[in-house]
């Protein structure tokens, strides 16, 4: 399953303003009239695009969970006269990479092409988005990978506890349901459902673009025309409503013969819009952000040796929010393991961080923005998250005052909004001393 | 983010590096950038410099030629377990100080520890390209190690057995592999050891470890970024040319291989497996250990059998004939001593895995006997010297790259003509790879099935 990109980019970030914001992007229109964000670099020969529509796994259909991701793994696949073998020869042949792949939210895309075969690229993206072949003979076979892969992740601990933390959390809800499907509902979809699941969200409408490379406004945007162009002007996305994440307070065993007990915790996230946003990702920085400096790593890791790995994360849909935690541990010292994190995350809850973590963390944030900016690929995903969560082309300018701007009162205020609830915990593995619990 | 992001995962972490190799050639003159400077500091420590001046950020890394390679027997996971206990902190710089200042400035770091190498790096702003030296220089002879941290750490190397081996049965089934391929090599261990043996090593081990393998003369320190040579190497002078030349280090003597002369086959059991896998691994040669040519041949051979949907495995096992759901083949260049070409299967759902065999034993015969086709040949060229100019799009792709192979017994100059040698290769050269080297008794087969035993009769 491919995480929602809000992940990552809550790992984002600049060192030195100078650099990114020296960045110039550009907004462009293309002849028939879609919106991009340009980046010229001339250092490297090489155009990267990345796209994203409107629209990702919560549309699929309730019994068809899985269509979407379908969809993306069908894109190499043979588009109108080619059949799949000569579009991928195609493909290789000019070293043009595509890419595709599915959030809750969003159908993502990427492009990767030498500037010299740009046409070409830009033109097998066009065909393939508007003309899939969808032979039966590659869903079946395509299916047959979906499931042996799906049966594989039957055993895996870290699938079972992620799957069944969001099933938990949001019942009854497209959120609650397996991005990549199900055994049962991928053995279920059919051309007819490729098809529409194309038709209601390859559109102009809900699409964002950011183009990165050596070429100019004239010239991306007639390539952007080759891979867009042809796409109907309006999607036809089902309503999803906005939810909170329920069964806070539960634990959840799954029962796996694994030596180690894999853990996912977490509850109420913040909105990218909430006006604490940017200090709840402070603080949840301070405590389980990436790096080997937080409160986690620290108590978890470094002074009980109970983990390898910890982390939390704030995901931030579009609609719903979560926080959401996971680390691996000794199956006899779940337990502690367990209290641990709950003693941290309440002392955080109540106490919210130090000034000087606050300091460090802002100083760690603003930092670090620019190493997400270091290759044409990454730069263009970056700034299509940026257009997707509707910051503004000036976000990466206006981050800096945004970080500072985080009082201790804010970040305080941020962590008990955070972690002052419960947390959903699923567990799979075999955790002695642990049963499911907590009330319904 | 996890320490050691690459490390072990026994060989695989391997072809890791080998698919950065192959992403990475020399760029095309039209895109030639300042050229990589390379310089030996009077200690013996290695610069290479790989200017990048499209934003002001630095990768710098420090690889040692170290590895679980050279462990001696008995004390498997030792130089993977002295990697997280560089992290402890030195008499001048307490525990947790380097890693707040890299914070402080955004910076990110990490560390991984391979078969040949260990190495250890930062992301961070171009003007802080001194300090991070400063630290990297003073861990390199002035650690400082507790009994309390130590046994903490080895809990936390445990867990991370787990999380990587133990958790994964096709984990699993490539350390069994590496161990039946390697007679008498040491990387028949897993780079990450022996649960039993990481279990009782010590303070002491680890210590006597770095004394014996630390130091600027086996050290090859990769700045990759925004900086320029000269200043690169004023700073490293003024950094790592203060440290004293270690003489306990000698050079890496290994045993070697004896010629392989017996397939061998096994069979892990699994009660997690629900989708059984095939995997095999052939004895061939690295870049460091093969005749010319041989090496590049074995990279398109890998390509042409095994690289993605145009694949040979892949067009003729699960296009063609269905009996597959996945199917693979890769060759890991990078590594001082013999390395191993892999094959990997999942058979389609009612195949069994002898079938499979089978039906991929019959595609590596048809290699062997007809070669590859001219257009298989150009297109695997095309696709891998393409490949270059996207890594160059990458500082730290380029600096993970330099770093590998110049501690695997590969040059500078290597490097520069990989390109060159691609282009070089012949179909005959392939096909001879072919039949010279993908011969069964050089090789380990091994089946990954479900165990359905209860679990009391599993003994595990």
């Amino acid at each position: 399953m491919i995480r929602p990109i809000a992940a990552f980019v809550a790992g984002l970030a600049a060192f030195i303003v100078a650099p990114v914001s020296a960045m110039t992007i550009e907004p462009i229109v293309s002849p028939s009239g879609i919106k991009a964000w340009l980046v010229r670099e001339h250092a490297v020969p090489l155009i990267a695009m990345s796209f994203s529509f409107e629209g990702g796994s919560a549309q699929d259909e309730p019994d068809k969970s899985g269509t979407a991701g379908f969809v993306a793994d069908m894109l190499d696949e043979g588009a109108g006269d080619l059949d799949g073998a000569t579009f991928r020869e195609r493909l290789e042949r000019h070293a043009i990479e595509l890419g595709f792949g599915v959030t809750r939210d969003y159908f993502y895309g990427s492009l990767r092409t030498l500037r010299e075969h740009g046409e070409e690229a830009f033109e097998l993206l066009g065909l393939t988005l508007s003309r899939p072949r969808f032979d039966p003979d590659a869903i079946e076979r395509v299916r047959g990978q979906e499931l042996s892969e799906l049966r594989r992740e039957l055993s895996n601990p870290n699938s079972l506890a992620g799957r069944n933390w969001w099933r938990a959390a949001f019942p009854n809800h497209p959120y609650g349901h397996d991005t990549r499907g199900t055994l049962e509902s991928v053995g279920r979809i059919n051309k007819d459902d490729l098809r529409t699941y194309g038709r209601r969200v390859f559109a102009r409408n809900g699409l964002v673009v950011t183009v990165v490379g050596d070429v100019d406004p004239e010239v991306a945007g007639r390539l952007i025309d080759r891979a867009f162009g042809m796409l109907p002007a309006q999607n036809a996305l089902k309503p999803v409503a906005d939810a909170t994440p329920s069964a806070l307070g539960r634990r959840i065993v799954i029962e796996l013969d694994v030596p180690q007990a894999v853990v996912t915790f977490g509850g109420t996230g913040i909105a990218r819009h909430d006006p604490d946003f940017m200090a709840a990702y402070v603080v949840n920085h301070i405590l389980g952000g990436g790096g080997f400096t937080s409160r986690l790593y620290r108590e978890v890791r470094e002074k009980r040796g109970l983990v390898y790995g910890i982390s939390d994360n704030l995901v931030w849909l579009r609609h719903a929010a979560v926080v959401i935690g996971s680390t691996a541990t000794r199956a006899d010292r779940t337990a502690d393991t367990l209290g641990v994190i709950g003693r941290e995350i309440k002392r955080m809850a109540e106490y919210g961080p130090t000034e000087e973590e606050l300091t460090a963390a802002k100083s760690y944030l603003k930092g670090t923005y620019a190493l997400s900016f270091d290759t044409s690929s990454s730069i263009a995903s970056q700034l299509t998250q940026i257009q997707i969560d509707k910051l503004g082309i000036d976000y990466i300018q206006r981050r800096r005052a945004l970080i500072d701007a985080v009082t201790i009162a804010d970040a305080k205020r941020a962590a008990k909004r955070l972690y002052g609830g419960e947390l959903l915990v699923t567990i799979a593995g075999k955790p002695t001393g642990l049963a499911a619990g907590g009330r319904e | 983010m996890f320490r050691d992001a690459w490390n072990s995962v026994s060989r695989r972490r391997i072809a890791l590096v080998s698919a950065v190799f192959m992403f990475a050639g020399p760029v095309p003159a039209r895109s030639a950038g300042p050229p990589v400077a390379e310089y030996t500091l009077a200690n013996g420590l290695e610069l290479v410099v790989i200017p990048d001046h499209r934003a002001p950020v630095v990768t710098h890394m420090i690889w040692y030629k170290v590895g679980a390679a050279d462990e001696t027997a008995g004390k498997s996971g030792l130089a993977h377990f002295l990697e997280h206990l560089m992290f402890k902190g030195t008499a001048k710089h307490p525990a947790g100080q380097f890693s707040a200042v890299v914070a402080a400035f955004g910076g990110r770091e990490n560390a991984f520890t391979g078969a040949d190498y260990t190495g250890y790096f930062q992301r961070v702003p171009s003007e802080k390209l001194k300090t991070v030296m400063e630290f990297e220089a003073d861990r390199m002879n002035g650690l400082a190690l507790t009994d309390d941290d130590v046994l903490r750490e080895r809990d936390v190397i445990l867990e991370e057995e787990s999380q990587r081996i133990g958790n994964n049965p096709r984990a699993r089934l490539g350390v069994q592999i590496d161990a039946a391929l390697y007679l008498n090599s040491p990387y028949g261990k897993p780079v990450i050891g022996w649960r039993h043996e990481m279990a009782q090593l010590t303070r002491d081990d680890a210590v006597g470890f770095y004394r014996r393998f630390y130091g600027p003369n086996d050290a090859v320190v990769v700045v990759a970024g925004d900086v320029e040579p000269e200043q690169a190497f004023a700073f490293a002078q003024e950094t790592y040319g203060k440290v004293k030349r270690n003489d306990n280090i000698v050079p890496r003597r290994r045993p070697k291989e004896p010629p392989p002369v017996a397939a061998r086959r096994l069979t892990l059991a699994d009660s997690r497996v629900e989708q059984p896998i095939m995997q095999r691994a052939y004895l061939v040669p690295s870049f460091a250990t093969a005749a010319h040519g041989e090496s590049a041949a074995l990279e398109i051979l890998a390509h042409v059998v095994g690289a993605g949907s145009n694949s040979r495995l892949y067009r003729e096992l699960v296009i063609d004939r269905q009996v597959a759901v996945a199917a693979s083949a890769w060759y890991d260049s990078l590594a001082l001593e013999m390395s191993k070409f892999g094959i990997y299967a999942a058979p389609r759902g009612g195949v069994s895995l002898p079938e499979l065999e089978a039906a991929l034993d019959a595609v590596l015969t048809q290699v062997k006997e007809n070669g590859v086709t001219d257009e298989e040949l150009e297109r695997s060229k095309n696709k891998l010297v393409a490949d270059a100019v996207y890594a160059h799009d990458s500082q730290a792709s380029m600096a993970r790259w330099y770093g590998s192979a110049l501690t695997t017994g590969a040059t500078v100059d290597d490097i520069a003509r990989w390109p060159d040698r691609i282009r070089a290769v012949t179909g005959e050269q392939v096909r001879d790879a072919a039949r010279r080297w993908l011969d069964l008794r050089r090789s380990v087969t091994g089946y990954l099935v479900k165990d359905d035993r209860p679990p009391a009769e599993r003994h595990l």
